[in-house]
C-alpha cells in the first residue's frame, strides 16, 4: 500500500512537472541538421528542420495544386482509397470533424492523397467528395500518378505498398499536420476518435503559434 | 423482519435469474453478444459504431422498416455484397459493400446484433434461418 502511495506521488509529480509554462506549443518533426551560418560577421548555428518539397497533383476540380497553393496554409494530410473496405471510412468519418471544425479558415487545408490513382480519377475523386458532403476548398483530395504520390508520402513519413495478394492497398491510416514552413508537426492514428480531439486541439495551438501568425 | 426481508430479496433474485433463462432468451443473448464483437471487427468502420453509416457514402442501419422488409435477403447481401441503388431512411445510396468472409453462424450473430440494435428490435435470427436464407440467393 505504502509502496504504491508513492508511486502515485512520483507519477503526479512527473505529470505535473510535464505541464508546460507559457505559450504551448507543437513540436517540430522529422531529421533536422544544425547549419552554421555567418551573420553579420558572427557565427551562428541554425537548426534546418525537413520540410515537405514542392509538389503537384490535381484536385477533385481538376485544379492543379502544387505546393505553392498551400503557402500561407496550415494543413492535414493523409492517404486512402475511394474503394478501401478497411480504414479509410473511419478515417473520413474523423476528418470530416476536423473539416467541420475549420472550414471556415481559408488559412487552413485538408489534402488526401490518393494511391489507387488508376481508379480514383478526378471524377470518382468529384463523385467521392459530394458524397462525403464536402465542397468548397477547405478539402481537397489528390490526384497524381503512382509513382509522385509514394514519393511524396515518404517525406510525410506515411508508409503506403503496392496491393497486396487480397488486392488491398497497405497504408497507414495517418494524419499528419504541417506548418505554414512546410514542417511536420504530429501525427495522428486517424482510426481513433480520441487522437482526433488531440488533433483539432492541436492546430488551435499551431495557429496560435507566432510563427505561424506572421507566416504568410 | 429482517430475515423475512432477506428471504425475499432472495426468492425475487431466483425468479429474475430463471426467468431470463427461458430458452430463447439464452439463444438471443449468445447470439446477440457473438454478434456484437463481429460486427466491431467487420461492420462497423464503414457502418459506424452507431450504425450510423457515413453521409451519403454508407447507409446507416438504422431503417427497422428496410431491414424489416428485407430480412430473409439479409445473409445474401453479406454473402454476395451489395452493390446498387438502395433507398434507406427516404434517401437514395448507390455504393458498394464487398462480399464478406463470415460463416453462416457468424452472419446469424452478427444479424442478430445488427436487427436488435440502433433503435431495431427483430429478435433472434438464428444459424437455421441463415441458412435457409442462403439457399434463396440470387
Ligand atoms: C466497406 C464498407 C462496408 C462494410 C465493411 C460493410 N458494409 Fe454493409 N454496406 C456498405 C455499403 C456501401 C452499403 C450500400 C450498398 C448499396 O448502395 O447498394 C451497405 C449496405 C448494407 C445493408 C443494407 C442497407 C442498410 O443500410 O440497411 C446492410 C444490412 C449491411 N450493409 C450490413 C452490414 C453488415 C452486417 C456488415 C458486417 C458484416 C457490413 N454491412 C459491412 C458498406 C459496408
Amino acid at each position: 500500500m505504502r509502496k504504491l502511495i508513492g508511486t502515485l506521488v512520483i507519477i503526479i509529480t512527473l505529470y505535473s512537472a510535464c505541464k508546460p509554462n507559457g505559450p504551448a506549443t507543437l513540436p517540430i518533426l522529422g531529421n533536422r541538421q544544425p547549419v552554421i551560418k555567418t551573420v553579420n560577421g558572427k557565427t551562428v548555428t541554425d537548426t534546418v528542420y525537413s520540410t515537405i518539397p514542392d509538389f503537384k497533383f490535381v484536385n477533385q476540380y481538376a485544379d492543379t495544386i502544387t505546393g505553392k497553393s498551400l503557402n500561407g496554409k496550415i494543413y492535414v494530410a493523409d492517404f486512402f482509397f475511394t474503394t478501401c473496405p478497411s480504414i479509410c471510412p473511419v478515417m473520413h468519418r474523423n476528418m470530416l470533424n476536423v473539416y467541420k471544425e475549420f472550414k471556415a479558415d481559408d488559412n487552413f487545408r485538408i489534402i488526401s492523397h490518393t494511391i489507387d490513382p488508376k481508379y480514383d480519377t478526378v471524377p470518382v475523386l468529384k463523385k467521392y467528395a459530394d458524397k462525403m458532403g464536402i465542397s468548397g476548398n477547405t478539402w481537397w483530395l489528390l490526384h497524381g500518378t503512382k509513382d509522385e504520390t509514394y514519393q511524396i508520402a515518404k517525406n510525410y513519413l506515411v508508409s503506403v505498398q503496392e496491393k497486396n495478394p487480397q488486392g488491398e492497398y497497405i497504408h497507414d491510416g495517418y494524419f499528419i499536420l504541417v506548418d505554414k514552413q512546410k514542417r511536420l508537426r504530429g501525427t495522428y492514428d486517424g482510426t481513433d476518435p480520441a487522437e482526433i480531439t488531440k488533433l483539432i486541439a492541436d492546430i488551435k495551438t499551431l495557429k496560435a503559434e507566432p510563427d505561424e501568425v506572421v507566416a504568410k | 423482519m429482517r430475515s423475512g426481508f432477506i428471504i425475499s430479496i432472495g426468492l425475487l433474485l431466483v425468479a429474475l435469474i430463471a426467468s431470463c433463462q427461458s430458452d430463447e432468451q439464452v439463444e438471443f443473448n449468445r447470439y446477440y453478444s457473438g454478434g456484437s464483437v463481429l460486427y466491431l471487427a467487420h461492420c462497423q468502420n464503414c457502418h459506424g459504431e452507431k450504425g450510423e453509416g457515413l453521409q451519403a457514402l454508407i447507409p446507416p442501419l438504422t431503417d427497422s422498416t428496410y431491414l424489416k422488409k428485407n430480412k430473409a435477403s439479409l445473409a445474401c447481401y453479406l454473402k454476395n455484397g451489395l452493390k446498387g441503388q438502395i433507398t434507406i431512411a427516404g434517401r437514395t445510396f448507390e455504393g458498394e459493400m464487398p462480399v464478406s468472409d463470415l460463416s453462416p453462424l457468424e452472419m446469424a450473430k452478427v444479424l442478430t446484433y445488427v436487427t436488435n440494435s440502433f433503435g431495431n428490435k427483430a429478435g433472434v435470427v438464428n444459424l437455421q434461418q441463415v441458412q435457409v436464407d442462403l439457399q434463396k440467393c440470387r
